[in-house]
């Protein structure tokens, strides 16, 4: 089972984690992601590629499938103007044993960071407005999952 | 050929548009190619794809490196490093 969504609307962690409970697996891994309101930040809006995101995410997905053995994907992440302590994304995974479920949530949001067509920008309450940089970090966290 | 151009973020802002149908000359074969011809306009184009190692570049929807051929594209979009998750 794979399940993606882009949307503006909220989601409910517990509904996406009950999903993936019901797969019968044993072992549930899951991710999610907040705005962090830092620096007089009123919100983050977040852009995408609308005909590329499903695509990449699902490719993303596929690619968490062939090397785990895995019962089931949910990957959620929102788009819009979302302010402090907002849900952003969810990543979750079930498994038959904790390793696969934990490694392979630990993978999708590592991959999507880098691998899905997202971008964020930053509002903040004095005025100032910017797009975030990756972090330094972002390309070494996908790395470790590579050869 | 005619291809659509998709510009996202920072690189649409700077160019003040989401896109735009262009008609590259033959020897702009690859993304490398595109981003420095379309560079040469000046004005917002220059100021957003001036520093190529800052544009990433997806061809029909797929991302690819900047040596790719562009020859068959219905779509290229051009943007900065993906910041979701």
């Amino acid at each position: 089972m794979i399940r993606i969504a882009v949307q503006e609307a909220d989601f409910d962690t517990a509904a996406l984690m009950a999903e993936l409970e019901a797969l019968d697996g044993g072992a549930v891994a899951t991710f999610t992601g907040l705005v962090r309101g830092e620096g007089g930040l009123i919100h983050l809006r977040l852009d995408h590629y609308p005909a590329m995101t499903e695509k990449a995410l699902a490719s993303i997905a596929d690619q968490a499938m062939a090397r785990w053995p895995l019962g089931g994907i949910v990957i959620v992440h929102r788009v819009g103007a979302l302010p402090p302590g907002a849900r952003i994304v969810f990543v979750g995974t079930a498994s038959k044993h904790r390793a696969a479920a934990l490694e392979s949530c630990a993978f999708l949001i590592d991959w999507l960071k880098s691998e899905a067509p997202f971008w964020k920008k930053e509002r903040f309450a004095d005025g100032r407005e910017g797009w975030v940089a990756p972090r330094a970090g972002d390309a070494a966290a996908k790395a470790r999952w590579q050869g | 050929m005619t291809v659509q151009i998709l510009y996202f973020a920072w690189v649409r802002e700077a160019i003040g548009r989401d896109g735009e149908a262009v008609d590259p000359p033959a020897t702009v074969r690859t993304i490398s190619d595109l981003i420095a011809w379309l560079a040469a306009r000046g004005g917002g184009y220059g100021e957003a794809l001036a520093d190529p190692k800052r544009i990433r570049a997806a061809i029909d929807q797929d991302f690819v490196p900047h040596d790719a051929l562009i020859g068959g594209a219905q779509e290229i979009a051009l943007f900065p490093p993906v910041t979701g998750g």
